[in-house]
């Protein structure tokens, strides 16, 4: 999941305050929609907000629509579902989950884009991107933006004095583990607080041991969660998580850790632990504490692979959606999807884009550029597999996934097939009502 | 003026408040009583099969039980509250300041105090007002160990014994024992400590040295290198036949020795003093404690609430009554029990059948506070009606409707008090 680290409070203040602010207007200039306007919401705030405004206001500029962005914050689904349901839709929602989009597709809420908006997403996105937002052979997203869920952080001063480097298999990562809580510093801090951290160990480890096959169909829930291969991945994740030391304060801690609180527990002004997985969106978070470098202090490693199993990405995206079928929705479509609109978001960091022609140059340091052409050059690329299962299951607070793998968490040496079989009842139901 | 034009005024004079209350009150009940019989999407008819959900789902029982406890804890302990400090108010200087004070939280909204008492209940004593206050006093009775953490190089060699370490075999005098241990950050280790002793060759009794062997680069597992620091102050026991011969403690270099003892068969311990490890505090936001913790921010926003219509309670009893009590007699604590509190008796009533009410529809206040991890055992019938409503409008139709009638009694008692108070 991406964004879900916001704070609740945020995301209700934000709710709450939908009519008051949270939003901002691009000045009206002289173009082909002078008059009209556009809304759009995603879960983005802060630093994000702004420079996606930015690429709304650059889209006003050359029509001359005026364009608003709300945010829903984490509750981003909530806001939607609520608009829509008062017949009041935003025009665009970026939204996180591919699950939720088919939703909304299904419902017929969303609008499929053909046309210039179609031409424009062939011309620039790979075939899988393409088909990440399609549904029922119908184009409705527009990957904006995405993220590399496979690259674990450390800290270049914690593997220095423990004359360790970065690991290649899983066998390696243990071992590297192994040694940094012998030099007296715990290897890995588990952001267990939030649900979301937990769903992406499972997912890397899942692609690694089962293979891209078995993961598309656990992700579509044709492999059932009791799986041989479900199991034995929960086992490796108990395994790591169960060996004494190896997370910062052990499972009791990791339950209390936010995700805002990790980073700060590895990268802060009185660093704890070794190591830190989550996307590359934690280099905004590490900036933002200005206490580690990004790139030199700072470093990461891909997510290490299992016996033979090749170089293997999860990842994230945020896909515009639209929800009405006007031409200025129509244009503003267009323009995500243009390495333009890309480069404005790219150049102010944060940010990557899997737009194919998009020049990797725009990035403003090595690291980010890395991540991103990781992106568009794995051998073998998946999408968050809890994102696009349905909401109750794997895409939100209180979600069943995120729950059981906190319980499992919680005792990571209890038996992984229980796990398997709880999750499995709950799979069963989520998709039974989807 | 007939009858007609009367029951037509009046009738204009309603028409307001008769559509605000239906718009606002009976449509949206109506709605929410009709979805409740309906599918995830609010279309097809299910009949009870939501309510025979709500009702099995172990989550929602828990959510149930919660609400349960908070009904039996919150109202009362924030009466007590109340019901103390208002006593106590009345006997200080400046009195209103500490009512204003108390009355404080009131104004906070309970998503601020829910963002408040999360740093205060916050599991790092670093960080957590409450985990440090905790701490301190528990590290001011019994000091943390020094090499807490710490674990042997070779777990067959230095074997665990109810948290000491202890030689696997048995060890023979004028033999070197060498006591590896590791986990210990060089920061961690005591000022004094200096670069570890080899034990150099021959000399009597039991002897041996306790050293951190971790090199980044090049060290050798088991072996003192140059740059490995003896563990200082460690505590050693020797051990012959299962009785503790002798006790010593390492040198600066981690050396130590007894040499008084001569022959085989001893066991060198490391006591478990050593390592013993630190006191973290209490996991307030952990599954365990979380609804009491929850309570006690609710207590501190509301006890204020219940102190006020205490004190104007107080202040409504005929200062005559009491000194009639007085001169029949009565001690302050007869006043207190035979007068005051049965005068006091509908005030009570009112705050406890209003927070009874209130703390039915708690909600935000767990939202908050409590974490992800803890939300499954901290929830209640409020937050499991908002998280299934956006996927199972039907689902969390029925727990507002749940909701409803769990509320009513207290409510319409309410109002059946404030028909009887009317002249």
């Amino acid at each position: 999941m991406l964004r879900r680290w916001r704070g609740t409070a945020a995301g209700l203040c934000c709710t709450l305050l939908l009519a008051a602010g949270c939003s901002a207007g691009a000045a009206a200039a002289t173009g082909r929609y002078t008059g009209q306007s556009v809304e759009v919401v995603g879960s983005w705030t802060g630093a994000e907000q702004a420079n996606f405004e930015r690429v709304l206001r650059a889209f006003g500029d050359q029509t001359g629509a005026r364009v608003r962005y709300t945010s829903g914050g984490s509750d981003l689904s909530v806001l939607v579902s609520s608009r829509l349901g008062s017949g009041n839709p935003p025009d665009v929602a970026m939204i996180p989950q591919p699950g939720v989009l088919a939703q909304y597709a299904a419902s017929g809420a969303a609008k499929p884009v053909t046309g210039a908006v179609a031409a424009a997403v062939r011309a620039n996105f790979s075939p899988q991107w393409q088909q990440l937002g399609t549904v029922g052979g119908q184009l409705y997203g527009v990957y904006f933006k995405a993220a590399n869920k496979s690259v674990i952080w450390y800290r270049a001063d914690a593997f220095a004095a423990a004359g360790v480097g970065p690991p290649a298999t899983l066998d390696e990562l243990t071992e590297v583990s192994q040694t940094l809580v012998d030099s007296g510093t715990p290897a890995m801090t588990v952001p267990g607080a939030d649900g979301w951290p937990l769903t992406d160990w499972f997912e890397n480890v899942y692609l690694q041991l089962a293979g891209p096959q078995r993961y598309d169909q656990l992700a579509a829930h044709e492999l059932p969660w009791t799986d041989p291969t479900v199991v034995e991945a929960l086992r490796t994740m108990g395994r790591y998580w169960a060996a004494p030391q190896f997370l910062q304060g052990g499972p009791k801690v990791a339950l209390q850790t936010t995700f805002t609180r990790s980073v700060a527990d590895v990268f802060g002004a009185k660093p704890t632990s070794a190591m830190l997985y989550e996307a590359d969106f934690v280099t905004t978070e590490i900036a933002k504490l200005g206490v580690y470098r990004v790139g030199s202090e700072a470093r990461h490693f891909a997510w290490p692979s299992l016996a033979g199993s090749g170089h293997m990405v999860v990842a994230g995206g945020d896909a515009a959606v639209a929800f009405t079928d006007r031409p200025v929705t129509m244009d503003l479509m267009a323009y995500l999807a243009s390495p333009e609109a890309a480069a404005i978001m790219a150049g102010r960091g944060g940010f990557l884009s899997v737009n194919r022609n998009l020049d990797t140059a725009v990035y403003p340091d090595a690291t980010t550029r890395e991540l991103a052409e990781t992106l568009l050059h794995a051998e073998t690329l998946r999408f968050d597999l809890s994102d696009m299962t349905p909401r109750s299951f794997g895409g939100g607070n209180g979600a069943s996934m995120w729950r059981l793998l906190q319980a499992y968490l919680a005792a990571p040496a209890s038996d992984p097939a229980v796990v398997a079989a709880r999750l499995e009842d709950a799979a069963a139901k989520a998709y039974g009502a989807a | 003026m007939g009858r007609t034009a009367k029951f037509s005024t009046a009738a204009w004079f309603l028409a307001p408040a008769v559509v605000i209350v239906a718009v606002l009150l009976v449509y949206p009940i109506g709605q929410t009583l009709w979805l409740s019989f309906h599918d995830a999407g609010g279309r097809t008819a299910v009949g009870t099969a939501n309510y025979a959900d709500i009702l099995t789902t172990p989550q929602i029982r828990r959510a149930l039980l919660n609400n349960a406890i908070w009904i039996v804890v919150a109202p009362n302990l924030v009466l007590a509250v109340g019901l103390l400090v208002a006593f106590l108010a009345q006997r200080v200087r400046g009195a209103t300041a500490v009512r204003v004070v108390l009355f404080m939280p009131m104004a906070i909204s309970l998503v601020s105090a829910g963002v408040a008492f999360r740093l205060v209940y916050d599991e790092s004593p670093d960080r957590g007002a409450l985990n440090a206050a905790v701490v301190t006093a528990h590290d001011a009775v019994r000091p943390p160990s020094r090499y807490h953490g710490a674990r042997p190089r070779d777990e067959r060699a230095l074997v665990p014994a109810g948290g000491a370490l202890q030689t696997a075999g048995t060890v023979t005098a004028g033999e070197n024992v060498l006591l590896p241990l590791v986990g210990l950050a060089p920061q961690r280790l005591p000022a004094q400590a200096r670069q570890a002793g080899t034990g150099g060759d021959g000399g009597a009794g039991v002897r041996g040295v306790v050293w951190s062997d971790f090199t980044a680069v090049g060290g050798r597992p088991g072996a003192v290198d140059t740059g490995e620091r003896g563990l200082p102050d460690m505590a050693v026991e020797v051990i012959r036949d299962g009785a503790v011969v002798a006790r010593t403690r390492t040198a600066a270099d981690g050396t130590f020795s007894v040499p008084q003892l001569r022959g085989g068969g001893y066991v060198v311990r490391l006591a478990a003093d050593n390592f013993t490890a630190p006191f973290a505090g209490l996991t307030w936001l952990g599954p365990a404690l979380i609804t009491p913790a929850l309570i006690g921010a609710y207590v501190w926003i509301w006890a204020g609430f219940a102190m006020v219509l205490i004190t104007a309670g107080l202040a409504g009893i005929p200062k005559e009554t009491i000194e009639a009590a007085r001169t029949d007699g009565a001690g302050d604590w007869q006043i207190l029990r035979r007068v005051t509190v049965p005068m006091m008796r509908p005030v009570v009533v009112v705050i406890l059948v209003t927070l009874t009410v209130n703390v039915l529809k708690v909600f935000d206040l767990v939202l908050v506070l409590a974490p992800e991890s803890a939300q499954g055992s901290a929830s209640v019938v409020a937050l499991e009606m908002w998280r299934s409503s956006f996927d199972h409008i039907g689902r969390g139709s029925a727990l507002g409707v749940l909701l409803l009638v769990l509320v009513l009694p207290g409510v319409l008692y309410n109002v059946h008090r404030l028909r009887r108070s009317e002249p």
